[in-house]
């Protein structure tokens, strides 16, 4: 395992992870497992690791395959090897009713096919799990990538793993679960329980695996690596790769008059909560308790005006990448449900904003923006459910920004979460998931309170 | 299952306790045993529940006075075979629960290791027994250290302050091994049958053990200050943690490996001296290990141990730190120390593994499974820590009532009814009642209400399907899909 | 629970008696159904204490051990319930339907007919709830690796011969009941409540009792009284009116009867008096019929009740996946495998999951599809939409060789669902399989505009009867109509490394 060294001796956060990926490709490339197992915290470098490590082992004269999860990942990650390397002839693997991406294909090195044995040659083939399933009557590839190995259920590495000999499987741990929908406690226990993720069941057949960890964050700033690593990492800590002051976002004044669809007082929040933001990286803007329907109208406005104020004050973002204006690009809007993200969409149209990434937590994992603006899953609910106190959850709502993150919500959380019941069933055998989702849900909003606006 | 009650009260009471014990009609008060620690889980925002639990109301008998009694109850066939199996465990000297938790906690001592069962005074009072186990708790240590024995605890008896106000644990069994370690023994009923068990109470057996080990930590906590007190210097007890199956990676740097000296054996006399002396073992700990909720879940921060051990396990969360994630805050700062670091000190040695002993198969052979109680830990501490204070509450009674004669004047606390009462609490039909009668929604359940946001009873959410919200458009989808 | 079954629930508390959830019936239930009521030892593993079983409901059988703690008596009442049981079970493996299907030789490539067996009908036990099942499930764990006198090597303990072959059924059925639409073991509470929503919980719709008072209160009374009355209301004595369902008894009745009943039968045995051991096991037989009667009753009340709603349109073919998995289990045992391990194999696990998940995603399409009380779930949550064809349009696709029929068919409803122009929805209850795609939404108006896409057959024109007319009422799903493939799986002698390597 990776450990941090204590602070007095501390080499840079380039360093630090330097030596983590060399210790990750020679395990990948020559490490006496099979198997390489490596644990990567939001925004540490997981896209990056993964390039390069295609990279070595094609050069190696190996054939490489690469698994992920859903086709818009696989169109990244061919986009992202073609550009690294446009030499490289990749091979875009898809099924007859998901054509590959716009952005895999624009480049002339990529090759799509919905057959295998089109692609067979060629130094990377790509594509996702399910596709891969279905791959038969071929031999198997020496190495594979595995990426967001953590989302991948175990059945389906039972059905890809005849296809390669050795892999690396990377992923983020702290992100959501996979699921089933239907109940699965017959095989609860069971180091094979074909519901639960890939990495797990690996990791129980292969106790010589030590998962290796990519140790800094270079997406999330100082102000916010402490708190999501002790909130949702507690027993694999990672720092930020910049020092407080690296990262500044700087606002326009408040002073363009709001539109006619935003109240002036609930924009003098908005400006409010933004300014906090700028300063300190979090902001809560918290509106009086009340009981609501999800789509919450209230908080739903509240959320399109942090957004809209935002882009009608304008600023810039300075950081170790250079500056760069805030643009409607650059931010996006975390919620739980997707009616609620709709309504904000519609919310947001009104105001007339458009081009603003609005979408849930399932589908912003692995996204990278400077500011987000999140509607708490629990803010007006009388009560919470396993659903919305699913760790992953809130972990990829907190852990998607450069600069600052902006919570909004309704008071009263906190009352909810302490009259919440704590019966989560137990079974034996079964590796406890960390953090608790109940007791990280706390944490976060303690730490937010700091930030706090109010809006009436 | 533990329905004891306290026998005798033996030190004076606090102006609270007063209250409470008026409260229950003179009756002795119940210790917080299973079914109310399961009650607090499953109702953990309750009023109610919470003030009859603080005063150790039997909820039982006041549900029957109430005239909706519980249908709680167990089959005599039940209890024989529970007592049976317990019987077994504890014959010759707990023999058999020995030998079980050689194999499971420490494989590698030898066999040989003497095992002390002291005796806990079972029949005094819960002040006496408090005190008798936290001696015996610290001789155990020091015979560990000395002789490397096994001391197995029979029903100790700790106490543990709930929002303000002490209330008894009797865990099944303690055991402290020859490597000094403290594990919280859950004896079940329940089967592991084929390597699994029922996950629901799997769970409640793991919060029980939970709720066991704050309070054990809050004793150490005690035991190293009282050594404090006595002039023999901090933080003597040193734990291995590391060198049991539960020792886990530790968040970096806060590796909670104390560098060695020796047993307090005089911290234990201290307290031994204070119940022998007619002094109140509680008030002889007092100075340090004040009675506040946060002091429960952190009792290295209140203790000089702390001082021994710097940075370790605080984790500072501020950005304002340098340094990387890891730099000491001062104690009683704000900011979050990881819930899950281990606490210095001789609470360090209580693991967080607990032992659950249950009957395999379909035999009535015993088994032991290890379960890990980091999250339950980390849970039920911001749960105490975070608790409305019994004071509070009792505001809303007046202030000489007695439940024993006026039953229904435990209406004027606050109930928070929800179906998941029926298999917790022994109040859930009086409260039932009291919610349809107010037309409640959560008598339909807790998701119902999650459905229907502002509207909280069933008579405003069928007037809502006349609008034009979703419960309207439901309502006519309903109607069209029916009328076919 | 979804909005609809909220307000289901919210109107039977106003009505006072529990408001349909279904306008048909989801589930097979057989013409004359095989009912078990098992009663469980308190305090014991899987060990069963009473039966009350059989088809006729005028005519139940009665089986008891008499001292559960026995396990000679134990295994003679399993005997027993094997003598009761095991003919009925494999009354149905002798009626079959030959079916033939065309199977390519892997090795050659040639194409052969196999004929295959499908008994025609098969068992259905009915059971009080989840937890007789979850009893029976026990039984057959502890039963079916027994060994027998007629074993080569019997062991200290054999069993009656019979006895590991119930054990065997009662497994497999259990294991069955586990997949999503199966009716070989059904739970009555659990079939009532989804065909019902009660002005209660769904906690306290486990309550068969209360359950059946919400459905049909007795005349004049409203559900929440009779529904608590059955639930707590006890004599004077402190024994409950109405016994619960079981498996559990109600523990004063233990206390009260059963267990002094229990003690004065030991004394007898233990005085060797035979005569007298007889009358006390009588004794423990009458009072445990007397809590077992009622619960009878009850179930073939919950199976009159059931009875009253037509089955659904594909109630036969989730049927016939339980023909299959019941002549499977047949043929297993009749070429003498051995029974059914403790733990799923890695491939076996994975391969029963995939099972389940595609047949609970092919029972939620059924139902949407046979129940518009089911489709009104899916139209609420904007995952489908029904309305009335306002017009259509002929158009062609001509980009290809020969034209292709697109019209353009326009459909005005009140749904709102979550559909942007471009995204492809699908017919429900059409002639054919058929894919449309959304060219233009007046969400105003309630007006969606789309191009059919398939299912119009292969002419330029299309096959008569394939495209709605105006007036007639349509329905689209923004989901798939029929479940995917499950993707194939190793066998489990090549699992792979990471997964442990084949099973040893
Ligand atoms: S039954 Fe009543 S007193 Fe008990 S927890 Fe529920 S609401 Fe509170």
């Amino acid at each position: 395992m990776t450990t941090l060294p204590t602070p007095a001796a501390s080499p840079s956060p380039g360093e630090q992870a330097d030596a983590a990926v060399a210790a990750i490709l020679a395990s990948a490339l020559h490490g006496g497992e099979r198997g390489t197992v490596v644990d990567s915290p939001p925004g540490a470098g997981k896209s990056t690791l993964v390039v390069k490590a295609a990279r070595e082992l094609v050069v190696t004269g190996e054939r490489l395959m690469i698994v992920a999860q859903t086709n818009s990942q696989v169109d990244d990650l061919v986009d992202r090897l073609a550009q690294a390397d446009p030499g490289l002839a990749v091979g875009r693997l898809h099924g007859s009713d998901a054509l590959p991406g716009e952005i895999a294909m624009r480049h002339p090195g990529v090759v799509a096919s919905t057959k295998v044995a089109d692609l067979r040659e060629l130094p990377v083939v790509v594509a996702t799990a399910a596709k891969w399933q279905w791959v038969k009557d071929t031999d198997p590839w020496h190495h594979a990538i595995v990426d967001e190995a953590y989302q991948m259920r175990s059945d389906a590495l039972l059905a890809v793993a005849r296809l390669f000999e050795r892999a690396l499987f990377v992923g983020d741990p702290g992100q959501l679960d996979p699921f089933s929908i239907v109940g699965t406690d017959d095989w609860a226990g069971l180091h094979h329980d074909p519901s639960q993720s890939a990495v797990v069941t690996l990791l129980a057949h292969n106790p010589g695996i030590v998962p290796h960890r990519l140790p800094v964050s270079w997406r999330l700033p100082a102000s916010a690596a402490p708190l999501v690593s002790d909130a949702f990492y507690p027993f694999t800590p990672f720092r930020a790769g910049t020092e407080p002051g690296d990262r500044l976002l700087e606002l326009g004044p408040a002073t363009p008059p709001p539109p006619p669809g935003l109240a002036p007082s609930l924009a003098r929040a908005a400006d409010e909560v933004l300014d906090v933001a700028a300063e300190s990286g979090w902001g809560l803007l918290e509106l009086p308790a009340r009981l609501t329907v999800r789509t919450d109208p209230e908080a739903v406005a509240a959320v399109a005006a942090v957004v809209a104020r935002l882009l009608a004050r304008g600023g810039e973002t300075r950081s170790e990448r250079g500056s760069a204006p805030v643009d409607a690009g650059r931010i996006a809007v975390g919620t739980a449900h997707r009616d609620q993200a709709a309504a904000v969409r519609g919310a947001l149209a009104a105001l007339g904003v458009t081009d603003v990434t609005v979408d849930t937590a399932n589908r912003l994992q692995g996204r990278e923006y400077d500011v987000t603006v999140v509607l708490h899953p629990l803010s007006g609910r009388p009560d919470a459910t396993a659903f919305h106190l699913e760790t992953g959850r809130l972990c990829v709502l907190a852990s998607r920004h450069r600069h600052a993150c902006i919570v909004v919500t309704r008071a009263g959380i906190p009352e909810l979460l302490d009259a919440h019941p704590s019966t989560e069933p137990v079974q034996l055998g079964v590796v406890s998931k960390f953090p608790d989702g109940w007791e990280a849900n706390h944490a976060v909003l303690e730490h937010l309170r700091r930030h706090r606006v109010a809006a009436r | 299952m533990d329905h004891s009650t306290h026998a005798r009260v033996d030190q004076p009471l606090t102006p609270l306790e007063t209250r409470l014990a008026a409260l229950r009609g003179g009756a002795a008060a119940r210790n917080m045993d299973a079914r109310a620690l399961a009650a607090l889980a499953a109702n953990p925002g309750c009023d109610r529940r919470a003030v009859l639990d603080a005063a150790g109301v039997d909820k039982a008998a006041l549900a029957t006075r109430l005239g909706s009694p519980a249908t709680f109850g167990q089959s005599p066939f039940a209890i024989t075979r529970g007592l049976v199996f317990e019987r077994r465990l504890r014959a010759e000297r707990c023999a058999e629960l020995v030998a079980l938790l050689r194999t499971e906690l420490l494989p590698e001592a030898t066999a040989q290791s003497p095992v002390e069962v002291p005796d806990l005074l079972p029949s005094e009072g819960p002040a006496v027994r408090a005190a008798r186990t936290r001696v015996a708790l610290a001789e155990a240590t020091a015979n560990a250290a000395a002789g490397r024995a096994w001391t197995l605890l029979d029903r100790p008896l700790l106490r543990l302050d709930v929002a303000g106000s002490t209330v008894s644990l009797e865990p099944d069994a303690i055991v402290i091994g020859p490597d000094g370690r403290w594990t919280v023994v859950e004896i079940k009923s329940f089967p592991i049958l084929d390597g699994s068990a029922d996950p629901t109470k799997v769970g409640a057996a793991a919060r029980q053990a939970a709720v066991y080990v704050l309070a054990l930590r809050t004793t150490a906590a005690a035991l190293d200050a009282a050594a404090a007190t006595a002039q023999i210097g901090p933080g003597l007890v040193h734990p291995r943690p590391g060198t049991g199956p539960a020792a886990r990676p530790h968040p970096s740097g806060a590796s909670a490996d104390v560098p060695g000296a020796d047993v307090p054996r005089a911290a234990a006399h201290a307290a031994a001296d204070a119940v022998g002396s007619g002094l109140s073992p509680a008030d002889a700990t007092t100075p340090a290990a004040p009675r506040l909720p946060t002091a429960v879940g952190l009792p290295s921060a209140a203790t000089s141990a702390s001082a021994a051990t710097p940075g370790a396990g605080a984790v500072a969360a501020g950005g304002t730190a340098s340094g990387g994630p890891e730099a000491a805050l001062p104690a009683g700062a704000a900011a979050h120390a990881s819930p899950y670091a281990e606490p210095v000190g001789l609470a360090a040695a209580v693991r967080t593994t607990g032992l659950l002993v249950c009957p395999r198969d379909f035999s009535n052979v015993a088994v032991a499974a290890p379960l890990d109680l980091r999250k339950q830990l980390a849970v039920t501490r911001r749960q105490l820590a975070r608790m409305t204070r019994i004071e509070t509450l009792l505001a809303a009674l007046p202030e000489t009532v007695r439940l024993d004669e006026a039953p229904e004047a435990v209406d004027t606390l606050a109930h928070a009814y929800a179906p998941e009462c029926l298999a917790a609490c022994e109040l859930a039909f009086h409260c039932r009642t009291q919610a349809r009668a107010a037309g409640a929604v959560e008598v339909l359940g807790r998701g119902v209400r999650g459905e229907l946001g502002s509207l909280t009873t069933v008579e405003a959410a069928l007037e809502a399907t006349a609008g034009d919200g979703a419960l309207a458009r439901a309502a006519r989808l309903r109607e069209e899909a029916l009328a076919r | 629970m979804s909005l609809l079954t909220t307000l289901a629930r919210l109107e039977a508390v106003r009505a006072g008696v529990a408001q349909p959830l279904a306008t048909v019936r989801h589930r097979h239930l057989a013409e004359r159904p095989f009912v078990l009521v098992p009663l469980a030892a308190a305090g014991e593993t899987g060990a069963p204490l009473a039966v009350l079983l059989g088809q006729d409901r005028e005519n139940p059988r009665l089986l008891t051990v008499p001292q559960p703690l026995d396990r000679d008596l134990r295994f003679a009442f399993l005997a027993r319930l094997g003598d009761e049981l095991l003919p009925y079970l494999e009354s149905f493996g002798a009626d079959v339907e030959l079916l033939e299907r065309s199977v390519k030789d892997p090795e050659s490539g040639e194409k052969t007919v196999e004929v295959r067996e499908l008994c025609a009908d098969a068992p259905q036990l009915v059971v009080p709830n989840p937890g007789a099942m979850e009893l029976l499930g026990l039984v057959g764990r502890s039963t079916r690796f027994r060994r027998t006198a007629e074993d080569v090597d019997p062991g200290p303990y054999p069993v009656p011969a019979r006895v590991p072959l119930l054990g065997r059924w009662l497994t497999h059925l259990s294991e069955r009941s586990n997949v999503p639409g199966s009716s070989l073991l059904l739970p009555l509470t659990t079939t009532l409540s989804r065909h019902w929503a009660t002005g209660q919980s769904s906690l306290e719709d486990a309550h068969l009792g209360a359950l059946l008072a919400w459905i049909a209160p007795p005349p004049g009374e409203r559900g929440e009284r009779a529904a608590s009355r059955a639930e707590n209301g006890r004599d004077e004595r402190g024994r409950l009116l109405v016994p619960p369902a079981g498996p559990a008894t109600d523990p004063a009745f233990d206390s009260l009867l059963l267990s002094p009943a229990v003690t004065r039968y030991d004394a007898a045995r233990a005085a060797q008096d035979e005569r007298l051991t007889r009358a006390r096991a009588e004794e423990i037989d009458a009072l445990l019929e007397s809590v077992l009667l009622p619960v009878w009753h009850q179930v073939w009340q919950g199976v009159d009740l059931l009875r009253t709603l037509p089955p659904a349109a594909h109630v036969v073919e989730r049927w016939e996946s339980d023909r299959w998995s019941y002549t499977g289990h047949r043929d297993r045992v009749a070429a003498g495998e051995p029974p059914q391990p403790l733990r799923d194999d890695a491939v076996t696990a994975a391969r029963k999951l995939a099972q389940r998940e595609r047949e609970q995603v092919r029972l939620d399409l059924e139902e949407a599809l046979d129940d518009p009380l089911a489709m009104a779930e899916h139209r609420l949550a904007g995952q489908a939409f029904a309305g009335e064809v306002v017009e259509v349009l002929p158009a062609y696709d001509t980009s290809g060789r020969s034209p292709k029929p697109r019209p353009l068919v326009t459909v005005r409803t009140e749904d709102r669902p979550h559909l942007d122009p471009g995204g492809e929805v699908h017919r429900a209850a059409g002639p054919a399989a058929q894919r449309a795609e959304l060219v233009q939404l007046d969400a105003e108006a309630g007006l969606l505009t789309l191009r059919l896409l398939s299912g119009m057959g292969r002419k330029k024109e299309p096959e008569p009867g394939t495209v709605p007319e105006a007036g007639e009422q349509v329905c689209f799903t923004l989901f798939e109509l029929s479940a995917r493939q499950s993707a194939p799986l190793p066998e489990p002698e090549d699992t792979p490394w990471t997964h442990g390597g084949p099973p040893r």
